[in-house]
């Protein structure tokens, strides 16, 4: 035996199926609070004011809230689908399993990213219901959202396995990603930015993903593209290079 | 250290292990140069205080641990190396109860197959939930089960893939007497239908109810692996208690070559014998004291367990 795709297939599905348990928290909770923001920002307040980056301003957010939403959502479900079995001790179970890196990804991770598409799915689904926009590249669309998608949740599951506790878990969606989202260029085009702030703002590394996506959406974007999808890709591969490392080693899995 | 038994010779040995260490970072030996062969179709008992590095070796064997030095082989695949192949072969039941709480018994049992690479077989999954009566319970969360039912369930999660090998960490640890009964019966069920089953405990009397062969575990080192009648036999003890009809001042001399004491007031007439040949030599002192003419009204004769032989190990060990 060498890939057990049979067990990887069990994590997959037993992770989708705890997704659908707590179908409020996991799916709903991250539409709604979506919702709340094409109503306010796009509906609301979005039709007094200008144009942004070429697109109508109720459009122009779509991206970025479909970000927000994705980023921490699929880092904090993956980093959840580990931590949890690592919490009640079920994780003897997956230790002693004939499954290994491979399988455990394509499990949780690939889970994670799952629920991550329906989500994005709905989100774009409830955006039309108040704002009018087109997608002009759909494809490239999709490409980059599962991307950004398996990326976080690789980066989620390093969370899973580092975090000691509830805290931990929760520290790096509420406290880094969330303020790097608002502040990478969701709610404005770092053109409206002054100096130094503009400089500034293109360290932020969402400011990239952000544009990526914007431009996969309106073919706008602050940033070349092809940096935001270089970045992308190395923070891909590096998750991946740390998870090997840590099955390799053990590290905090295995004693 | 394993020594090779006449009995049990040219059975294949399914797990194989050699100098087997573990140090912990914070410098704590759990194992120190384990030796231990155990062969198709045994029940071998792993007895030990607590922290005597029990669990440890299960987990080494089972994938949690890594070995500090040492190699296991298990079906004759390196652990190290080979560990898909080996360990789809091994189930274990835990000692902590640790499950999705939320998952109900049939689907919790049913992803334990598939993690384990077999395909779903529903009627097996039947037969193993009725046989730990889990059938009614099948749909109900595990959070809602009662703490040995909880404990069947991790047995079912663990047979679920029908191991040829089964580690029961401290399988009745903590669990009621019908549990318990039911866990023993079950176990003798499974060693009936080939599978080999490797227990730890702290309870001697399981030891002795149910092993093979017993291995000794204290502070990481295996003290001894043996036949448990054997073991009982060389280290056992036979105590013979006779209440004499009338007291004695001293031991008469034709009984002087017996291993005897006189207690309370010259009353009591105490045998302490030790080895296989005890059990005879107290038919023979019978005897004897007939003949010496010491006549007693009550005879009290008790063969020392299990328990008794593991206390005097851990003893001499320290």
């Amino acid at each position: 035996m060498n890939f057990n795709a049979r067990g990887a297939w069990a994590i997959y599905k037993s992770e989708l199926s705890r997704a659908w348990r707590a179908f409020f928290q996991t799916i709903l909770s991250p539409v709604l609070t979506t919702s709340l923001y094409f109503i306010v920002f796009g509906a609301a307040i979005g039709g007094r004011i200008e144009q942004a980056g070429g697109v109508p301003y109720g459009a122009f957010i779509i991206p970025g809230l479909l970000l927000l939403t994705l980023l921490t959502e699929t880092t904090t479900n993956a980093s959840f689908g580990i931590f949890m079995p690592r919490f009640t001790g079920s994780i003897y179970e997956l230790l002693s399993a004939p499954v290994g890196v491979a399988e455990t990804l394509i499990g949780f991770v690939g889970a994670a990213a799952t629920k991550s598409l329906i989500i994005s799915t709905i989100i774009l689904a409830t955006a039309t219901l108040f704002v009018d926009y087109t997608i002009i590249h759909p494809l490239w669309a999709i490409c980059f959202i599962v991307m950004t998608a398996a990326a976080f949740a690789l980066f989620g599951f390093i969370i899973g396995v580092w975090a000691e506790g509830f805290e931990r878990l929760q520290i790096i969606p509420l406290v880094v990603l969330t303020p790097l989202t608002f502040l990478g260029g969701t709610f404005y085009s770092i053109e409206m930015l002054a100096e130094p702030w503009r400089t500034v703002a293109l360290f932020n590394p969402v400011v990239y993903l952000v544009n990526g996506l914007r431009w996969t959406f309106y073919g706008t974007s602050d940033v070349d593209i092809a940096v935001s999808a270089g970045l992308t890709g190395l923070f891909l591969a590096l998750c991946t290079g740390i998870i090997a490392w840590i099955f390799r080693t053990g590290w905090k899995l295995r004693s | 250290m394993a020594s090779p038994d006449a009995t049990l010779h040219g059975v294949e040995s399914i797990l194989d292990i050699k100098g087997l260490t573990k140090i912990y970072p914070d410098g704590l030996k759990a194992l120190d140069d384990v030796d231990l062969e155990v062969r198709r179709g045994e029940i071998f008992a792993l007895l030990g205080p607590n922290g005597a590095g029990k669990t440890t070796l299960i987990g080494a064997v089972c994938g949690m641990v890594r070995p500090t030095n040492g190699t296991i082989h298990a079906f004759g695949h390196d652990t190290a190396r080979d560990w898909r192949s080996a360990r789809a072969k091994i189930g274990l039941v835990p000692q902590e109860l640790g499950f999705d709480i939320f998952e109900t018994v049939q689907r919790s049992v049913a992803f334990s197959r598939g993690l384990f690479g077999c395909p779903p077989d529903p009627a097996r999954l039947e037969e193993i939930l009725r046989s730990l009566s889990l059938w009614d319970k099948r749909d109900s969360q595990i959070r809602h089960l009662s703490g040995g039912m909880k404990r069947r369930v991790l047995i079912a999660k663990a047979l679920a893939h029908d191991p040829e090998l089964l580690f029961l960490d401290e399988p009745t640890a903590g669990v009621d007497v019908e549990l318990r009964r039911d866990m023993w019966r079950l176990i003798e069920e499974l060693r009936d239908g080939g599978t080999t089953i490797i227990l730890t405990t702290h309870y001697i009397d399981e030891a002795e109810e149910m092993a093979d062969r017993v291995g000794v575990i204290q502070d990481g080192r295996l003290l001894l692996v043996e036949e448990k009648h054997a073991l009982i036999a060389r280290m056992g003890r036979v105590e013979a208690l006779f209440r004499l009809a009338s007291p004695l001042a001293a031991i008469p001399p034709e009984l002087a070559t017996y291993p005897l004491s006189l207690t309370e007031g010259g009353t009591r007439l105490c045998y302490r014998g030790s080895g296989r040949e005890a059990d005879g030599e107290v038919a023979a002192l019978v005897q004897a004291m007939v003949g010496a003419g010491v006549l007693f009204t009550s005879l009290d004769i008790h063969e020392s367990s299990l328990e008794d032989v593991f206390v005097d190990l851990m003893e001499s060990a320290r």
